[in-house]
């Protein structure tokens, strides 16, 4: 990792000179890098300021002014008062309807890619790889073309509009991206392992649950991490096949942050922005390196 | 490769019979709902669903639609700004984050947190950043520069550029992530060997290191172009489609129709026209990357 360091050839230039246009330089990159990071994080510095404003220091003030006294009032609003639409009992039923649609579509979907992938890379069958490039496509296609079949089919099962459907919706949807996690980190595995495995006589779920699965934390991690971000922050199937009681957290916060009946109020619209981010950005923040890698595994290789 | 596994014809159902379920169901869900969908999109389909033929028609009344034609013209114009603005912009922070910086950690965390949340979350902040009665232009008055306007999220001409901002600042930090990972992966040795020669860095990654990156230029513009044809939540959270439908994307001409306007069919074959468009980019491209794997 040298190729940053020596920006010229020692002997171009004498020594103090090189030094000098070397800190000039070094101090340039961090004032972009900064300034960069600053574009980055003003819409979250505005959140988190505007949502611990009163309504008339907001009016009196600027964007980016700290606030003068802490209100924190707007984020007790936002949680379980503000109107969602027509009804007003906040953020809060709605936050739970996510976690309940969230925890059982991420489990399974984890579960049943985990097995795919073992079967695809290890047991691979005549067409197997044929039919694992059809089902990635399920990655890429646009959502919008089974969001009108998919709302009849949901009526025929009875779950039309409720937690349960959403929960169907976001698992199918997910098995393709799971699928395609588990399969490229297992074909990393040696053969070598599996063969021996079975010259001990293991068979197929033994050599899954004994030697495979152990080996499997990093990816379950990724796949459940990636999972978990993109049914939580999910607008447009929520938006499309929930109920008025079954509305993920996102749609809430939509209908809040678009209500125009009564008076704005931007402190209670920052602190629902910030109660509906928090799960994901929590996340975030502790197993960053897991999101990246789930980010990038679907782009980097197919 | 192990599909003729020693134990043989025993336990050679039992794969298949594990995959079974997934992809019986993985396929009907693509597939089948693709199939249905596109039934609708040459159905009578209004208010409700009509099995009844219809043809060509929608179709025909799709691309005469001038809410449509906005929609398609808007996808061009924030397709090109959004790719190429995510990819200079994460190219850039990729070469600067590469020059051995103390914190990078830190500031890769911050460049890339916008993937993490849902625009739904962070366009609350930015339409309120544009808002021009309260974002940016009363803050920019506020310092003295007290003609400074910035309108463009409510001009209908001007609208769509606030989407491609939003978009660019969402997705640059994916990119640089990226680039950054094909930058770390090129061997030293090139670089030290054209330091030798005298080269100057600028000079080393213009000539030899960004050439090098190709594969990864390739595949994040694939990846982009179907983040852009899909865009949904973007133009909901800070436009809603809006000023009138100045700013709809196919994506959200989609929704409207299907879901609030009562055309279902003209619903489903916009949805078969986004189908047709994300398919001609990725089919080849999922093509060639299992080809090359397997060899």
């Amino acid at each position: 990792m040298s190729r940053a360091m020596p920006l010229r050839n020692a002997h171009t230039a004498p020594a103090a000179v090189q030094g000098r246009s070397l800190a000039w330089q070094r101090g340039l990159l961090w004032a972009v890098l900064i300034g960069f990071a600053a574009f980055f994080l003003a819409p979250l510095y505005v959140m988190v300021v505007t949502s611990l404003k009163s309504m008339d220091e907001i009016r009196g003030g600027t964007l980016l002014a700290l606030p003068g006294t802490l209100d924190t009032s707007s984020w007790g609003k936002a949680w379980s008062t503000a109107c969602t639409g027509t009804d007003c009992q906040g953020l809060r039923p709605f936050f739970w309807n996510s976690v309940m649609i969230v925890v059982p579509a991420v489990l399974v979907s984890t579960a049943l890619g985990g097995i795919n992938g073992y079967v695809l890379s290890k047991w691979k069958f005549r067409g197997s790889e044929t039919l694992f490039a059809m089902l990635l496509f399920g990655v890429f296609m646009p959502l919008q073309v089974v969001l009108l079949p998919m709302s009849q089919v949901l009526g025929w099962l009875g779950i039309a509009s409720s937690v349960w459907g959403l929960i169907l919706v976001h698992l199918l949807c997910g098995l393709p991206g799971t699928t395609l996690f588990f399969r490229n980190y297992y074909a990393a595995l040696p053969d070598e392992l599996i063969k021996a495995a079975m010259l001990d006589g293991a068979g197929f779920w033994r050599i899954f649950t004994r030697i495979v699965l152990p080996l499997s934390t990093p990816i379950i991690v990724v796949c459940l991490i990636w999972q978990f971000t993109q049914i939580w922050n999910d607008f447009l199937f929520g938006v499309v096949f929930s109920g008025t009681a079954s509305k993920p957290v996102t749609v809430a916060l939509n209908n809040l942050a678009n209500t125009t009946s009564t008076v704005k109020e931007y402190n209670v619209d920052m602190a629902a922005a910030l109660i509906a981010g928090l799960p994901t950005l929590f996340v975030y923040i502790v197993a960053g390196r897991y999101f990246v890698r789930g980010l990038t595994a679907g782009a980097v290789k197919g | 490769m192990l599909s003729s596994a020693p134990s043989g014809a025993r336990v050679d159902w039992l794969p298949k019979l594990v995959v079974a379920p997934s992809f019986v169901l993985g396929f009907l869900f693509i597939y089948g709902l693709i199939l249905w969908n596109a039934y609708f999109s040459v159905s009578a389909s209004r208010m409700l669903p009509n099995y009844e033929f219809a043809g060509i028609e929608p179709y025909l009344q799709l691309f005469a639609s001038e809410r449509f034609q906005v929609a398609a013209r808007n996808l061009a114009i924030f397709g090109l700004l959004f790719i190429g603005g995510a990819l200079v912009l994460g190219l850039l922070l990729a070469v600067l984050l590469d020059q051995k910086i103390r914190n990078e950690g830190v500031l890769r965390t911050i460049y890339l947190y916008p993937m993490a949340l849902s625009f739904i979350v962070t366009g609350t902040a930015w339409k309120w950043i544009l808002n021009p009665g309260l974002g940016i232009e009363r803050t920019v008055q506020g310092w003295g520069w007290t003609n400074f306007t910035f309108d463009w999220l409510v001009d209908p001409d001007k609208a769509i550029y606030c989407v491609a901002i939003a978009g660019i600042w969402q997705s640059a930090g994916f990119v640089m992530a990226l680039f950054l990972a094909g930058l770390r992966g090129i061997d030293n040795t090139i670089i030290q060997a054209a330091q030798v020669d005298g080269a100057s860095l600028p000079r080393i990654y213009w000539r030899i290191l960004i050439p090098s990156l190709r594969p990864v230029f390739f595949s994040t513009i694939m990846v982009l172009s179907h983040i852009a044809i899909k865009s949904f939540d973007l133009v909901m959270a800070l436009t809603a489609g809006g000023p009138g439908f100045a700013t709809d994307l196919p994506a959200t001409y989609m929704y409207a129709m299907a879901f609030t306007r009562g055309q279902i069919n003209l619903g489903a074959a916009s949805a078969t026209v986004m189908l047709a468009t994300v398919a001609a980019i990725v089919v080849p491209y999922l093509y060639s990357e299992l080809r090359s794997a397997r060899r």
